[in-house]
């Protein structure tokens, strides 16, 4: 089954409405809400929660007793997380730790053992019809690292059914985490320069990481017609255009998915279901 | 020196056109920019660098094929799946996954594998218009982009003392996470700006306990507060809970959009109500500074 990522370089462009409206105009899908550090799909889906896990990643814990004091483990962290005070004490500091238990492996008396640190939960629950599967990370206030939050989220994945994956915003490494292993990519921006600027460089990242991909205009008729000009330039493919409208701006901002109101949206979102397959095929 | 940051948890509220217009309106300031994986200041105050450096952010592996027998210990201890066998040429690191930390270094029977710098990004001291502007651009796919953004705030500091200016001035990226956290430690103020919408609402909740964990002063403004005027109330509500003060109300005007087409601070292309509220939202933010000059 297809997994289809929705991102976007700027914030705010519309990819929540893109991803839920998406989801509503196609049946039994499961979506991925990755945008672990501001969540918003749950709003729109209004799901009934089934189950709510807290996610971990590890961190050194020293073992006293062990322990001589030696450096390696220190030596070895890149992530300067870890500083050892001769005869006295190991001070670990966990925002700085990025999990890879490295200092386990080269500590020569055995003395770090690695446990598991809570970095947010993963709330999993369907929408009222029972056809869509909501899965989404919630990062704990304070908390740092997001990308291993957003890799538990897509250990969630369901192969049986389609998959969209609602990313966060930017082009850096919560991006990567999201789209990867996606097998296309939806862009949604607006037609502005700061859209335009910002999409450029979320076209760099799937060149980078090869993953087909096609643009959605949200907010068409405001701005200026550089993303269109530069669309039509790279041989971008245009799947969708969504207006700027009072209504559609009315229903986002009451968190109301806007193909409630306006049905015959259904088929124009599911519509770019058969343009991305048919682009496929070619 | 006071410092500043203008976050709003979600993306697309309006930080970059306010930033802007307050770079306009400020006298005596540096300007900014820590969102450095999707930077739109510059589209407005228009750059022109006087200084370009590498940034150096996390290390990358880098495998010697001819060394290596496929044992296969590499991608054992790698955790975060950057490490994969390849039809094309057997074992390979995808550094767009890379953390640099180096455990397959470490779990290498053969001694393949090293660790290597990578220029994560640049980052830029430039002339504007409204004065000096620290900013930076993270490369393609890369991490570490909190580590950036304090190069970034360093720069700008170093930038202050020298020209002796009373405020710093800093665009912050959206969400809550490590690039927001690094360019809100130590700062004066927390500028949230949100917009009337439920999703706005919620990021705001999350961001103000964000800023309330690490004990920043915040104030709220909201933008584009006439879409949804009992969204607004709501949110004026529930900042009165908070004890956050609302500090201005703006309005929705295709005026901003036409000025951000223009590449201007909206202050600067026209006057209007837009304008009139943004100087207003300022003049509450200098007293919550405890006083700065304005143009």
């Amino acid at each position: 089954m297809m997994i289809i990522a929705v991102a976007s370089g700027k914030g705010g462009t519309g990819k929540t409405t893109v991803a839920v409206n998406l989801a509503l105009s196609l049946s039994n899908v499961q979506l991925l809400d990755c945008d672990v550090e501001e969540p918003n799909s749950h709003i729109f889906i209004n799901p009934v929660i089934e189950e709510i896990k807290p996610a971990y990643t590890p961190v050194p814990t020293v073992n006293y007793e062990r322990c001589d004091y030696c450096g390696k483990c220190a030596a070895a962290c890149e992530y300067n997380a870890l500083v050892v005070v001769p005869q006295k004490e190991v001070m670990v500091f966990p925002e700085l730790c990025h999990g890879c238990g490295l200092c386990s492996m080269v500590c020569p008396q055995d003395a770090i053992r690695e446990e598991p640190r809570e970095i947010g939960v993963i709330k999993t629950g369907k929408n009222s019809d029972g056809n869509i599967d909501l899965v989404y990370g919630v990062l704990n206030i304070g908390e740092i690292m997001a990308t291993p939050l957003i890799d538990q989220v897509k250990e969630e994945l369901n192969q049986e059914k389609p998959v969209i994956i609602d990313v966060p915003p930017g082009t850096a490494c919560p991006v990567i985490a999201a789209v990867q292993g996606s097998d296309y990519c939806m862009l949604v921006t607006e037609p502005t320069p700061f859209g335009l600027y910002d999409l450029r460089l979320a076209v760099e990242v799937l060149r980078v990481l090869k993953i087909p991909f096609g643009v959605v205009i949200n907010k068409a008729g405001i701005g200026d017609s550089g993303v269109y000009e530069y669309c039509e330039k790279e041989g971008i493919q245009i799947l969708l255009e969504i207006p700027y409208d009072k209504q559609i701006a009315r229903c986002y901002s009451e968190g109301v998915p806007f193909v409630q109101e306006k049905p015959e949206w259904k088929e124009r979102f599911a519509g770019i279901i058969d343009k991305i397959l048919k682009k496929k095929k070619c | 020196m006071k410092q500043i940051t203008v976050i709003s948890g979600k993306g697309g509220t309006g930080k970059t056109t306010l930033v802007a217009s307050f770079a306009a309106l400020v006298e005596n300031k540096v300007i900014a920019d820590c969102d450095v994986d999707a930077p739109d200041l510059h589209l407005l105050l228009h750059p022109e660098i006087i200084k370009k450096e590498e940034f150096k952010g996390l290390k990358v592996a880098v495998m010697n094929k001819t060394l290596c027998t496929e044992c296969g210990m590499c991608e054992e201890a790698c955790r975060f799946n950057a490490i994969a066998l390849t039809e094309e040429s057997g074992y390979a690191v995808n550094p767009a996954r890379c953390e640099g930390c180096g455990a397959c270094v470490f779990s290498c029977p053969q001694e393949a594998i090293v660790l290597k710098e990578r220029v994560s990004g640049y980052t830029f001291i430039s002339k504007t218009e409204y004065g000096t502007m620290a900013h930076a651009q993270l490369n393609i796919a890369e991490e570490a982009s909190g580590k950036l953004v304090t190069v970034v705030r360093n720069h700008a500091q170093q930038v202050a003392e020298k020209e002796q200016r009373e405020l710093i001035l800093i665009d912050g990226a959206p969400g809550i996470g490590c690039p927001v956290i690094a360019s809100l430690t130590g700062v004066d103020l927390a500028l949230i700006v949100t917009e009337p919408t439920m999703s706005g609402l919620h990021d705001l909740e999350r961001i103000l306990d964000v800023t309330s964990h690490f004990g920043i002063d915040s104030i709220v403004c909201i933008n584009k507060y006439d879409i949804n005027e009992e969204n607004s109330r709501r949110i004026a509500n529930f900042c009165r809970q908070r004890g956050i003060e609302v500090v201005g109300n703006i309005p929705y005007d295709s005026v901003v959009t036409e000025a951000m087409v223009a590449g201007k601070p909206v202050i600067v292309f026209s006057e209007g109500a837009v304008s009139d509220a943004i100087k207003d939202v300022w003049k509450v933010i200098a007293k919550n500074l405890g006083g700065i000059s304005s143009n």
